[in-house]
Formats: C-alpha cells, sequence, structure tokens
C-alpha cells in the first residue's frame, strides 16, 4: 500500500496543475471586459466629454494601442509580478490598496459562515432527531423560504427592524466613523483585541451582526436542509443500531457517533457556499456599507474604474477558486475512500 | 470539482443496466406512462402544487395586470406621493407617486419573462454543449469542460456583474448575463448523464445499426436525458429571477421607468422608515415566486427521481 502522505501529496500537486487553465482562463475573461467593451475603451472610461488629447493618453497608459495579444502578454507578466493595475480614481496601486477590503470581506464571510453553520447543523440536527414533529415542519419551513430569499431584501428588511425601528443595532459601517481604529491586521475583531480595547470589540462586533446574518441566511438554510437529511441516513444505519444497543444515549449517539459521518456531504455543501458567500458580500456589502471588496468592484463600476473592476473580479474568483481547492483536499482528508 | 464526481456516481448507479432492464418490464409497460405517472405523483405532493398556484398567480397577475389596475406604471403623482396601502392604493404608492400593486403587477412580466429567456438560452446553449462533449469527448470534451470550469470558477452574480460592465446596463444585457451564467450548470449535467448513456447497450446497437451520430443524439439521448434537464430549469427559473432582480437592485439590469422587482427595492432603500410598504411588496413578490419554482422543482425531482428524494 502506498504512503498515505504521498497520495495526498500527488493529489494536491494534481490538483494545483489542473488549476492552471482555469487560472489562465480567468485572467482571459478580466481582460476581456476592457477590450470587449464596444467602441473605444478610453473613450467610454472617459466619458462623451473628453479632449482627444485625454483619450490618447490614456490610451497610452493603459497600453491600449498594442496589438491584444501583446496587451494580454503584459498583462499576465505584471499579474505574476503582483501588479495590479492603477486604480484611475484613487491613482494609487490596486495591489497596495486592496488588502484592507479583502481583510473587510474576510471577516464578514466569516462571521456569516460562522452563524449558517452554527443554526444550519444545529437546526438539521434536531430536525432529524425530532423527524415530523412542529420543530422540523417549522425549522424546514424556515429553510425553505431562506433559500428562496433575496439576500438584498432580508439586509433591507433588517436594517428597517432592528436598526431603524428597533434601534438596537447599527445598520452601516464596520465602526463608528466618527472613532476610527488604527488598523494593524485590518480585521478589525482582531485589531481590537491586539490593543485591549474590549469596547471597541463589543462595538465591532455589533456592526457584524446584521451583515452577517443577512449574507448567512442562504448558505444557512440549505446546510441546515442537508445536515437533516445526511442525518436521516446515517441512522439508520447498522453501527448506530449498535451503539443504540449498547445503551448510549440519543445525545451521545447524535453528537459523538452519527455526526462525524453525516458531516462529510455536508461540508461539500459548506464548500459550494464560498461563491455563493462572495456573490452575496457585493449585495450586502453595498447595502451596509461595508467597506469590502464587493462594494469595492460595485463601485469601481459607476466610476467606470475599469482597472479596479477587472482586478477585483479577479481576486474575488482567485479566492474562490482557493477555497474550493481546499475543500476538496479536506474532503479527500476526512473520507480517504473519495478517488478523483 | 466534488459535486460532479458525485452526480457522475449517481448517473452510474441509474445506468445500471438491471434496474434499465426493470423499466421494461411488462407490468410497467401495462400500468401508466412515465409522464403520467409523474404527473400524479406530482399533483399527490402537495408542496409541489402550493408552487404551482403561487406561479398560476404571478403568471395571471402578469397577464391582466392592465385589467386590474386604473393606473400606469409610470404614471406619477406627486402629490400622492409615500401614501400607504388604501383601497384607492391596494399596496400605496412610492417616492414619486407611482401606484406600488400597478408598479408589482407589471413587474411579475419582466421577472418572470427573464426567468423565462435566460434558463431557455442557458438551456439550449448548455444542452447542446453538453451533449457534445459528453457524446463525442476526447479533446472536444477536454475544451468544452475547461470553458465550464472557467465560467464557474466565478461566484456567479460576480460574473453577471462583469457582463454587463462589458455589455452596458439594460435588459437585454442583464438576460443574456444570467443565460451565460447558467450554461455551465445545464452542460454539466447533461455532459455527466451522456457519458454514462453512451455505454448503454440500445446506444451501441443503434451504432452497429449504422444510425448517424445526429440521429441517436436526439432520438436515444436527448430523450433519455430529459428527466434531470427539467428539474433543473425549474430550479434555475428561481435562481435567474433572483439573479435578475439582484442586477436590477444593482441599477444594472431594466432601466427606468420600466417596472423591476429588484429596481423598486432599490428605490423604496431611501425610504424605509417612511413607506415600508415600498419594500415590502417587491420583495414578499420575489421570495413566493422564487419559493414557487423551489417547490415544484423539488417536487419534480422526487417524482421523476426517487433515489434523490430525502
Amino acid at each position: 500500500m502506498e504512503d498515505w502522505g504521498d497520495v495526498m501529496f500527488a493529489y494536491i500537486m494534481r490538483r494545483l496543475l489542473m488549476l492552471i487553465p482555469v487560472l489562465l482562463g480567468m485572467t482571459l475573461i478580466t481582460f476581456s471586459i476592457v477590450h470587449l467593451i464596444p467602441g473605444n475603451p478610453a473613450q467610454v472610461i472617459l466619458g462623451e466629454t473628453a479632449s482627444a488629447q485625454a483619450i490618447a493618453d490614456l490610451e497610452e497608459n493603459m497600453g491600449l494601442t498594442e496589438p491584444y495579444f501583446v496587451q494580454y502578454g503584459i498583462y499576465l507578466t505584471d499579474l505574476l509580478q503582483g501588479d495590479l493595475g492603477t486604480s484611475l480614481r484613487s491613482k494609487s496601486a490596486i495591489s497596495s490598496e486592496i488588502w484592507p477590503y479583502i481583510a473587510a470581506t474576510f471577516e464578514l464571510t466569516v462571521f456569516a459562515m460562522l452563524f449558517a453553520i452554527f443554526i444550519g447543523v444545529n437546526a438539521g440536527i434536531i430536525s432529524a432527531w425530532k423527524q415530523n414533529t412542529w420543530f422540523d415542519y417549522l425549522a424546514m419551513l424556515i429553510a425553505l423560504i431562506g433559500v428562496s430569499m433575496p439576500v438584498f431584501w432580508l439586509a433591507l428588511m433588517e436594517q428597517w427592524v432592528f436598526a431603524q425601528e428597533l434601534g438596537w443595532l447599527p445598520a452601516y459601517g464596520r465602526q463608528e466613523s466618527r472613532d476610527p481604529i488604527a488598523a494593524i491586521t485590518h480585521f478589525y475583531v482582531l485589531d481590537s483585541l491586539i490593543h485591549l480595547d474590549f469596547d471597541r470589540t463589543v462595538t465591532i462586533l455589533k456592526h457584524l451582526v446584521l451583515p452577517s446574518i443577512a449574507l448567512g441566511t442562504i448558505p444557512m438554510a440549505i446546510i441546515a436542509r442537508m445536515t437533516r437529511s445526511s442525518m436521516l441516513e446515517v441512522m439508520k444505519s447498522d453501527y448506530i443500531r449498535t451503539v443504540r444497543a449498547k445503551g448510549s444515549g440519543q445525545f451521545l449517539i447524535i453528537y459523538k457517533h452519527a455526526l462525524k459521518n453525516a458531516m462529510i456531504p455536508v461540508l461539500t455543501v459548506i464548500g459550494l457556499q464560498a461563491g455563493v458567500l462572495l456573490g452575496g458580500a457585493i449585495l450586502t456589502e453595498t447595502i451596509f456599507s461595508w467597506p469590502g471588496i464587493g462594494r469595492y468592484v460595485y463601485e469601481a463600476i459607476s466610476y467606470r474604474d475599469y482597472p479596479v473592476i477587472q482586478s477585483g473580479i479577479l481576486v474575488i474568483a482567485f479566492i474562490f477558486v482557493m477555497i474550493n481547492l481546499i475543500v476538496d483536499i479536506l474532503y479527500k482528508k476526512i473520507d480517504p475512500r473519495i478517488k478523483y | 470539482m466534488l459535486l460532479k464526481d458525485k452526480d457522475e456516481h449517481t448517473e452510474q448507479q441509474i445506468a445500471n443496466p438491471a434496474k434499465v432492464g426493470q423499466q421494461f418490464d411488462p407490468e410497467e409497460i401495462d400500468a401508466i406512462s412515465p409522464w403520467k405517472d409523474t404527473l400524479r405523483q406530482l399533483t399527490r405532493n402537495r408542496f409541489a402544487v402550493i408552487g404551482f398556484m403561487i406561479i398560476v398567480l404571478f403568471v395571471l397577475l402578469g397577464i391582466a395586470a392592465p385589467l386590474l389596475t386604473p393606473y400606469a406604471y409610470q404614471e406619477q403623482n406627486l402629490v400622492n406621493r409615500l401614501q400607504p396601502p388604501s383601497a384607492e392604493y391596494w399596496f400605496g404608492t412610492d417616492h414619486i407617486g407611482r401606484d406600488v400593486f400597478t408598479r408589482l403587477a407589471f413587474g411579475a412580466r419582466v421577472s418572470l419573462q427573464v426567468g423565462f429567456f435566460a434558463v431557455s438560452g442557458a438551456l439550449i446553449f448548455g444542452t447542446s454543449l453538453g451533449i457534445i462533449a459528453g457524446y463525442f469527448g476526447r479533446w472536444i470534451d477536454m475544451i468544452i469542460s475547461r470553458i465550464f470550469d472557467i465560467l464557474l470558477a466565478f461566484p456567479s452574480i460576480l460574473l453577471a456583474i462583469a457582463i454587463v460592465a462589458i455589455l452596458g446596463p439594460s435588459l437585454e444585457n442583464a438576460l443574456i448575463a444570467i443565460a451565460i451564467i447558467n450554461i455551465p450548470i445545464f452542460g454539466r449535467l447533461v455532459r455527466s448523464r451522456v457519458i454514462s448513456l453512451r455505454e448503454e447497450e440500445y446506444i451501441m446497437a443503434a451504432k452497429a445499426q449504422g444510425m448517424k451520430n445526429g440521429r441517436i443524439i436526439l432520438h436515444h439521448i436527448l430523450p433519455n436525458s430529459t428527466a434531470p434537464i427539467i428539474v433543473q430549469a425549474t430550479l434555475s427559473f428561481g435562481t435567474a429571477i433572483l439573479e435578475a432582480a439582484a442586477l436590477g437592485f444593482l441599477g444594472l439590469g431594466v432601466q427606468p421607468p420600466t417596472p423591476e422587482w429588484g429596481q423598486m427595492l432599490a428605490d423604496a432603500r431611501d425610504f424605509i422608515q417612511l413607506a415600508p410598504w415600498t419594500l415590502i411588496a417587491p420583495g414578499v413578490s420575489i421570495m413566493l415566486v422564487v419559493l414557487g419554482f423551489n417547490l415544484i422543482g423539488d417536487g419534480l425531482r422526487d417524482a421523476l427521481d426517487p433515489k434523490m428524494k430525502n
């Protein structure tokens, strides 16, 4: 039998190699964003009133005068050197200004995912445990509504009820704008802990509540449904009958024995939800004025800041691909029977 | 990707020759046709019936919109702006005095049309590409599958935003964007189905008889792939409507004054406290329509593929 470490290594290498054409294809698409604009991109970016000189300058600046394949070559070389281009709006290098946005989105999606997993998995387990009771029906009804609800509508309803009517939680931003934090990592929860400023941690966590719930609801609903059906499946298996025969209590059976196996398909779903989260982040961030990468791209669209649109989309897609890769690897580690 | 592998796995189980043999059991044939059976199972599924009724309701609302309301959807009445629901204005009025119910009813047309055309487009292109990739295999499969991989490497709404950023915001472009992001979903589904069908004995028999590829695809492959396509199309109809609403909300979809639910929510955003009804009506409509398609889709899946039943 082959060494387990070797198998894992070979698998990871193969997956990385398979990633190359996908990454190239992604850059081709983001490259095309500028070049598929009907008409002259420089003209579109600068607007109708731009002078011929300004257009010529921008074309020169963006290298638009070269043939396509040369431009693509330059684009790729720049990317490989970590050069994501220059924002037309802020005039600064995108690679140097993008990190706080990524951190903001990351913080939001992590909290959204924690919410989704904690509530989703537990609701699914209890639903399976109490199958066909009022709790089961209610939880599954909520899950069904959850997957059908537009993220942005839920976000607006939250703002209306919890921020404006009840005044419990803040409706906008990551922190009190009058009293900004001295950012170190740009993960504000972490930063406030580093500063040992726990009052601030509370404020920052309060800002996270509404956007996290809005963003996490769809994954939560999907995870709950998946956990329930997976749990019901596992509970029928022979080894659970054995555990039962041994005289273990229901709680122990579920959380100690059944959960581990029931989580395998759930983990896949959790991985697949990464895309939903990153996509949903654009909408959630717009509504909650959350300074994340989704909002960064969205604002760039209204300013026709094409380098930011290109690089922002590329960065999000890159993160998404990496998350999928990590999930696949974890999946293989948890269930070695899986063959690719 | 994991999902694909899992799909192929179940596809192979379905394609188990022993099981296929059972399908042609004389007793089964004596019973009723598969489509009638599906329909019967579907009408027995309470949730699917509720879903169907919701969709019919919104289709009727869209069709009968001009008859149901005395107002035009772009008609402004600044004196009566932000009016709460009343006998005169069933769902109230918005920030420039337009009747919310009227816009909702006409909005149903837009949303259902976008859903229909985007899903049709994705279905036609996705199925064709999936069949070509699965049936011919080799380098064609390589190329098409990599294109699917690349399209799926973007979070779908992000890809839609990118496409609209290229083409410019309009209803048609939003529709094209939504169709494109759904192509790989159909493509992969059909491809894995075709790959398992390709090895079936009756396909080999057809080939041995000298049947042309085109005929085999049309007469054998396509009819045997319809069940999963129909289920996916129903579920995608809901997602497409959600995606269209998201684009509309971001101002990248339908342009004013055409009423669209997502865009109505964007307008309502600034008046949440003053006029929550402008927020509730379009949101509930989107949710109900999507819920309707999800219920029908789940019901269809249970009826067409008992293996996937929870």
